[in-house]
């Protein structure tokens, strides 16, 4: 544990960097906002077509990834407390497990805007829906879905790549990078991501399909 | 990682290397502030430039020195620089990233790296600002209003949004350091209530830094997605509605002017006490009026739509709520002029410009009454007298303060002294300059010339020429301070550590201070702005 020139001691530098996290985490929290108020706006606008469209989701696919997902956070979680009680070879383990449960849910992820690909949703030119008196609406609707998901996406891929460089320091012994002190930082970000996933899941899959 | 400094006698922040590798990649809050002084008063004298430009247009009622289009982008440039590029930073990250740290008795910011990223950032994203400017301008005004910006303005909207984009992510790091610093570095002894009001300010305009600007920061995406995709939720055409945009727009851009008049209100709280050589008046209502402001500067974004088309309910509410951003405020009026009650008043040029912020700010502030008035609004709305109310409080506020910040903390930083006349003298020229610019425009204003025209009807000539000789007056009281405070660096007098005989830890130690601030971490034992107005003296208790 090395701590900076400009803090006094490790448990003052361990709060400096915990509570700067939980910093930028509400700064992202802020940063998907407009898109999440745009989502109530069109949803307030336009409820059946936000409904119709959100019928469209491949809803056994998204089900899956928020499987997925929460457990990658579990194991994130058992990393982060490995890490802290030094078991080096369970914490590396459960870092690549994480980053592999990362790279699982963004292929089904691929797939997914594959199949949408081809069904002429993505919002623009060659939009088409089924239902034409929906088409704006969903057109809408497939633009916050392909943003939202696509924002939650680029998170999940930095993610990916910070548990993969907290591996690799691990692996070579190198506790001074992969401290417990960023591990557990490394895995608040981790938590976000997939609390944001949370969020997602109801009111872009399963919004049109109660009732 | 540096080994630890020992430091030895003289050895100043300013001698901890000379080339400009070190000041590149410096990680000392205190050259980090001067990066962003230095580039911050670029800015400012590009954006000058502009505002000098349209006032000469508005000499003369024809539109004669440039044609409309010409004067579209001048209005934007003066816009989009001065309020992203050097109003936002000023304060906050030249002065605040010097005085800080400082100021609570720490050695640097919590995350040393991530400041000097911020500065990267800034520079970054000016450069992209900059590039549109050279590249033909951008026609949209600062505000980027769709769908104009979308799917009409066939200018350079896509680089400067992408230069305040990653100038929002400077602003996002410097908020989220100063948060963290204030929370973690404090030292021994210095409790929340014994912070300088400075702090409080800075820390209060983090908080609104770390929660409006992502909000821009993703408006800013969106509308890129509308213009270079054509898809996006802001455009009738595509089912989308303008009036959002216009709300995310100013839900970050109406906090954005308490980002820049609150820590002007720190700076005045620093400046007051020590000329009126008293104690602050109500230290704690003013700590509570500062958040009260931050937070109630977050509900009032619907008074920049009261003739968008909003719901004449929801304009309603935001009326009511704007009112509300005047109780605070006064509060923190009223208990400047409380210091100043029997103090032992010095009129320093600090003092000075402290002062003249508080008229203005003042003057400005009920204008800004004026305009929450829903009736009143309708008719005044995109006039001149919105121009002066809002530049009454940005430029007869926070520049003011910004330069009284910069004359109190010049000795701090520099270990020099500026002529005081000619300090004196800047400051007197700024004031009555800058009365001369914008007072005739709340007339103009109330006389029904728009804004953002240029050309205007033959009768407003004589307010138009006052404001124009204003605004020239203006220039040159601008231009005294660069001379005199650079010509200082090299012949002033030496400052000694407390020049004012301030209280506070910042003038605790030598000026300019050395590399870790202070030679021992100080232990505070007593309140804020301890002087004693009949010695003159801080004092004994």
């Amino acid at each position: 544990m090395n701590i900076a020139e400009q803090f006094d001691d490790a448990p003052q530098q361990e709060q400096a960097a915990t509570f700067g996290m939980w910093i930028f985490l509400a700064t992202e929290l802020m940063f998907f906002g407009p898109l999440l108020f745009g989502y109530s706006y069109a949803r307030s606008h336009f409820p059946e077509g936000v409904a119709a469209a959100s019928r469209h989701t491949e809803v056994m696919l998204g089900t899956l990834n928020t499987a997925v997902l929460l457990t990658s956070s579990l194991l994130m979680a058992i990393a982060v407390q490995a890490c802290k009680a030094d078991a080096v070879r369970l914490a590396r383990g459960m870092l690549l497990l994480v980053a592999a449960l990362g790279f699982v849910f963004l292929a089904i992820k691929g797939a997914e805007y594959r199949h949408e690909w081809r069904e002429h949703l993505f919002p623009g030119a060659g939009f088409a829906f089924a239902d034409a008196r929906h088409a704006p609406a969903a057109e809408i609707f497939y633009f916050l879905y392909f943003a939202l998901t696509g924002l939650h996406a680029l998170h999940l891929t930095i993610g990916i790549v910070m548990v993969l460089a907290f591996a690799a320091g691990l692996l070579r012994g190198g506790r001074s990078f992969a401290s417990a002190e960023r591990v557990e930082v490394a895995g608040l970000y981790w938590h976000f991501v997939d609390v944001i996933w949370i969020f997602l899941y109801p009111i872009l899959y399963l919004v049109g399909r109660s009732g | 990682m540096h080994a630890r400094v020992t430091e030895q006698a003289g050895g100043d922040y300013l001698s901890d290397g000379y080339s400009l590798r070190s000041w590149l990649t410096t990680r000392d809050h205190k050259r980090i502030a001067w990066l962003y002084l230095v580039s911050i008063t670029a800015f400012f004298f590009v954006g000058g430039a502009a505002a000098t430009l349209i006032r000469i247009e508005l000499a003369t009622p024809q539109g004669d020195l440039v044609s409309s289009d010409t004067y579209n982008r001048l209005f934007t440039a003066h816009g989009v620089i001065m309020v992203w590029l050097f109003l936002i930073p000023s304060i906050p990250s030249a002065l605040g990233n010097f005085l800080m740290p400082m100021m609570i008795g720490a050695r640097d910011l919590a995350f040393p790296r991530l400041n000097l990223a911020s500065w990267y950032f800034y520079l970054c994203g000016g450069i992209f600002t900059l590039a549109a400017l050279i590249a033909g301008g951008v026609d949209t005004g600062w505000t980027f209003y769709t769908p104009f910006s979308t799917m009409f303005s066939n200018s350079h909207v896509i680089l400067a949004i992408t230069g305040v984009f990653i100038v929002g992510f400077s602003s996002i790091l410097t908020g989220l350091n100063f948060i963290v610093t204030v929370h973690t570095m404090r030292a021994p002894g210095m409790t929340w209530f014994r912070l300088p009001l400075f702090v409080w300010a800075n820390y209060a305009t983090s908080v609104i830094l770390v929660l409006a600007t992502p909000v821009l920061a993703m408006t800013l995406l969106l509308l890129a997605a509308e213009r270079l995709l054509h898809v996006g939720i802001f455009d009738p055409a595509l089912g989308g509605d303008p009036l959002l945009f216009q709300h995310l727009f100013w839900f970050y851009s109406h906090p954005a002017v308490y980002i820049m008049v609150l820590p002007a209100m720190g700076v005045a709280s620093e400046i007051i006490p020590c000329f009126a050589r008293k104690h602050v008046f109500g230290y704690r209502f003013m700590a509570y009026a500062i958040l009260g402001i931050a937070t109630i500067g977050f509900l009032v974004w619907g008074h920049h739509m009261f003739v968008s088309g909003q719901s004449v309910y929801a304009s309603m509410v935001f009326s009511i709520l704007s009112f509300l951003v005047a109780i605070p405020s006064a509060i923190k009026v009223f208990n400047w002029t409380a210091t100043l009650y029997k103090g032992r008043i010095t009129f320093s040029a600090p003092m000075l410009y402290a002062l003249g912020f508080v008229g203005l700010f003042t003057i400005g502030g009920l204008t800004g009454l004026v305009l929450a008035s829903l009736a009143l609004d309708v008719h005044l709305t995109d006039t001149y007298f919105v121009i002066a109310h809002f530049h009454y409080i940005m430029v007869g506020g926070s520049v003011m303060a910004y330069f009284g910040g910069l004359h109190f903390w010049w000795p701090k930083m520099t270990g020099r002294m500026y002529p005081e006349m000619w300090g004196r003298a800047a400051a007197v020229l700024i004031f009555f300059g800058f009365n001369l610019t914008f007072f005739p425009q709340y007339l103009l204003g109330y006389g029904g010339m728009p804004r953002r025209y240029h050309s205007y009807p033959p009768e407003f000539q004589v307010l138009n020429i006052l404001s124009s000789a204003g605004a020239a007056i203006l220039a040159a009281g601008y231009l005294l301070p660069l001379g005199y405070l650079l010509w200082s660096l090299f012949y002033g007098k030496r400052a000694g550590p407390n020049p004012w005989h301030a209280t506070g830890l910042e003038w605790q130690t030598a000026s300019p201070p050395p590399r870790r601030n202070f030679e021992a971490t100080p232990t505070v034992t007593r309140e804020a702005y301890m002087y004693d107005p009949v010695t003159g003296r801080e004092s004994p208790q």
